[in-house]
């Protein structure tokens, strides 16, 4: 059974690492610019291995050396951060642009949004901020504090560039939180709120699966010209540790990406759940042996092939995973593209069912009438795929999600969070219907 | 023609302000007298050189100061004061041990021993004055007053500041009694605001404020009983400023070397000892002597132990539990199907799946309240 460290997901060689799909590279970023060539995309390369705190840390150090305009703040900064995210940036960069504020989410927001909205004229940006301000990298200690700046994201921040007709924007800003459970967080240090987000149009959300991602996905929030809300699944800071490439690069926004392909089952998720879903993945090709969990998948396979009856068909399903990275706004065209090969649908998440990511992506799934097909034939059809995804499903969408109470309860923990026998009953669920 | 209309009403025009100045006196929405010379200020005591003194009654050595007017407290009061004080440094060594040992999951210290409750005390500083709103329309606690604790981090947050102008605007009895100990977590109140501490805010909204010497538990009894007398009195909020020193680190989860070096931690425990000093004026007075601190250790940690063991033996309640008190009245239709939810899924994995076999031994009738559904 996989663990975080074991995780095939997670990119254990130089190689795998320099592979990722979709990267970046900054200096050939600048050679194409240029008209010049330098660095292949995997030779003369270097990877480290790092925990996703370390990659962060990376990622920041980065963001402040190439930009003078980059400042990174919060409550507990200077000292390196209640989770080492920002260990000795304060000495390395001075404490004018690495600092602590006093304990006001309300005001960390807030102030990040004045120095991104003021033209900056120390930015000396590599990559993108055309057209931008500061570049300000906050951070709210836990997510679940966050509400006390939830004003300023959604009535400032959002609304910046739409209330002023594109004149001034706050695209500088990104706003890092640690996010999920861990296992014993309870009410105020557990919470996926995500959800809540959803309906902040203007803002991005992301949150990124493991320490590659993480740097790669951070770089381009504190690049992109929008403001960004980036959240860290707080488990992944120790436990999932990868080889992470040592040079400047860029993983894309609103891209969601397929981690192991399959033709029978679509299983969509972020965050910490990714490894969860691998593990229950897992389950179904390996279950405890001699249990009635055994008989359990053996049955539910078995409805699932005779479902499949007359069809070309392996004798185990194959499942694709998909890590929706950035959740707003989310990659809807994937999850259609996925959906017309496998026509079922799980999503997984451990923030609460309704209201929740799960809900949006089953929603804009069935809502076939929601979009105009397009008769740009470079343009994707999302309305006929929307529509042909809803009429092509074989089963009823499947959301697992946390359970809608005010928050995670500490006692209850293990049993809030879907945890990958949760997972797999989803699966057997989905497939054998 | 424009010259000749401005000469013309120069007497009149002089005549007028002349007039206004006179009959104007006080500006609008504020009683402020009248100055000709500009005048900044950044002080509440009038002087910018000046802080706000701090409210002391004995010294290092438990001795009285000249001049100070001791609360009335006989032999029973105090020694319950001390123990009570004495109670949290032991609750602390035993938990911090515990929660070494892994037993429990978390554990935020309580030290310096301040005669104080600890809270969650960011969203709280907003509710107080309603709860003292409510106090004060209710005949039979019209005596009564709200107590609000929190610390000087707490007191950056929007909500303090929202609390102590709904106290003051709508006059409601609370005493608001911050713990100053110099960190919020890491940062040292030197980071955390750049006024006169916390104190100083209280004039700001109209609240009747002082700031007292946090170690002396003396000090800070004279200053809450009066605080208490002037929040029924008037029916407004008091703010109660405690100046302390967090001896501990703030959680289990912190190791406050990495941010104050350990020399400095120990000074402090030794030069200015909350215990230490209340407990020599005690010896002075023949209340207390060594044989009763031995007593006392012992008796704490034989409290906190068997406390600890009970809880630790205690089951959890049901795990049904997790779906109760989200709502009053009728359960909505999604609270329903999750709770079946989860017994479906009990039922089918309880016993095959070791991690949640495992789980469910913790709870009261393991899980079985759900699977029965």
């Amino acid at each position: 059974m996989p663990s975080i460290a074991s995780s095939a997901l997670l990119k254990h060689t130089r190689e795998q690492a320099l592979k990722m799909p979709e990267i970046v590279w900054a200096d050939a970023e600048l050679d194409e610019a240029r008209g010049t060539s330098s660095l292949s995309s995997t030779t003369g390369r270097e990877t480290r291995k790092m925990n996703t705190y370390q990659a962060i840390r990376d990622a920041l150090s980065i963001a402040l050396s190439t930009n003078d305009s980059a400042i990174v703040f919060g409550e507990d900064v200077a000292f390196g951060g209640v989770f080492r995210c920002t260990l000795g940036l304060a000495e390395e960069y001075g404490r004018e642009r690495v600092f602590n504020t006093p304990l006001t989410e309300q005001g960390v927001v807030g102030f990040g949004i004045g120095y991104a909205s003021m033209g900056s004229k120390l930015g000396n940006s590599t990559l993108g901020g055309r057209g931008m301000g500061g570049t300000a990298i906050a951070e709210v200690q836990f997510v679940d504090y966050i509400w006390p700046a939830f004003d300023q994201l959604l009535n400032e921040a959002s609304k910046f560039r739409y209330r002023s007709g594109g004149q001034f924007n706050v695209g500088g800003l990104t706003v890092r939180c640690p996010t999920m459970a861990v296992g014993h967080g309870g009410l105020y240090h557990s919470q996926s709120p995500e959800g809540f987000f959803m309906g902040a149009g203007g803002l991005k959300v992301v949150i990124p699966r493991s320490p590659l991602q993480a740097k790669g996905l951070l770089l381009s929030s504190i690049r992109d010209p929008n403001p960004v809300v980036f959240m860290e699944p707080k488990v992944l800071y120790r436990s999932a540790v990868e080889q992470v490439p040592t040079s400047d690069y860029i993983l894309p926004l609103g891209r969601a990406e397929i981690l192991t392909t399959g033709s029978d089952l679509t299983v969509v998720t972020y965050g910490t759940s990714v490894y969860r879903c691998e593990q229950a993945i897992h389950l179904l090709t390996h279950p405890p042996e001699g249990t009635g969990i055994e008989r359990t998948v053996r049955d539910a396979l078995g409805d699932w092939r005779r479902s499949r009856k007359g069809q070309n068909t392996s004798s185990t399903p194959t499942i694709e995973l998909i890590d929706l990275r950035t959740i707003l706004p989310y990659d809807l065209p994937l999850v259609l593209r996925s959906l017309s090969k496998t026509h079922r649908l799980l999503i997984v998440h451990e923030g609460p069912t309704t209201g929740g990511v799960g809900m949006q992506i089953a929603g804009d799934v069935m809502s076939g009438f929601n979009t105009t097909s397009t008769t740009n034939e470079s343009e994707e059809d999302v309305g006929r795929m929307r529509r042909e995804a809803f009429l092509g499903l074989e089963a009823p969408v499947k959301v697992i999600g946390g359970w809608d109470t005010p928050g995670v309860a500490l006692q209850y923990e293990k049993f809030y969070i879907p945890d990958e026998v949760r997972i797999l009953d989803g699966l057997l669920e989905v497939l054998a219907y | 023609m424009l010259r000749r209309a401005s000469s013309t009403l120069r007497p009149l025009i002089n005549r007028i302000s002349s007039l206004s100045t006179r009959s104007l006196g006080r500006l609008p929405n504020t009683q402020s007298p009248i100055v000709s010379k500009p005048h900044f200020f950044n002080s509440v005591t009038g002087d910018s050189n000046e802080l706000i003194p701090a409210f002391r009654l004995i010294d290092g050595t438990g001795v009285p100061l000249d001049g100070a007017g001791l609360p009335e407290l006989d032999e029973a009061f105090a020694r319950k004061l001390y123990e009570n004080m004495q109670l949290l440094p032991n609750l602390d060594n035993i938990l911090y041990n515990v929660q070494r040992q892994g037993k429990i999951s978390f554990y935020m210290t309580a030290q310096p021993p301040l005669p104080m409750t600890m809270s969650r005390p960011q969203g709280k500083t907003n509710a107080c004055p309603g709860v003292a709103y409510a106090l004060r329309r209710s005949p039979e606690r019209s005596n009564s007053v709200a107590a609000c604790f929190f610390g000087e981090g707490a007191a950056s947050e929007g909500d303090f500041h929202a609390g102590l102008l709904l106290a003051s605007t709508i006059p409601s009895p609370v005493v608001f009694i911050a713990r100053n100990n110099g960190f919020a977590i890491s940062t040292p109140s030197s980071e955390q605001y750049h006024g006169d501490g916390i104190a100083s805010r209280g004039p700001g909204y109209g609240i009747d404020t002082i700031r007292v010497d946090g170690n002396d538990v003396l000090a800070v009894l004279a200053a809450v009983r009066e605080a208490r007398t002037r929040c029924v009195e008037q029916g407004r909020a008091v703010l109660v400023e405690c100046m302390s020193y967090r001896v501990g680190h703030h959680s289990t989860s912190d190791d406050s070397f990495a941010y104050r070096a350990r020399s400095e931690v120990e000074d402090r425990k030794r030069i200015d000892n909350p215990l230490a000093r209340f407990r020599l004026f005690m010896e002075t007075r023949g209340w207390w002597d060594a044989q009763a601190e031995e007593e006392l250790k012992t008796r704490h940690r034989a409290d906190v132990l068997k406390a600890f063991k009970r809880a630790e033996t205690q089951s959890r309640w049901e795990l049904g539990e997790l779906f109760t008190d989200i709502y009053a009245g009728e359960e909505p239709w999604n609270i329903k199907e999750q709770r079946k939810e989860l017994g479906r899924l009990l039922k089918k994995y309880g016993e095959d799946w070791e991690p949640w076999r495992r789980e469910l031994q913790k709870y009261k009738n393991e899980g079985r309240d759900l699977i029965k559904e």
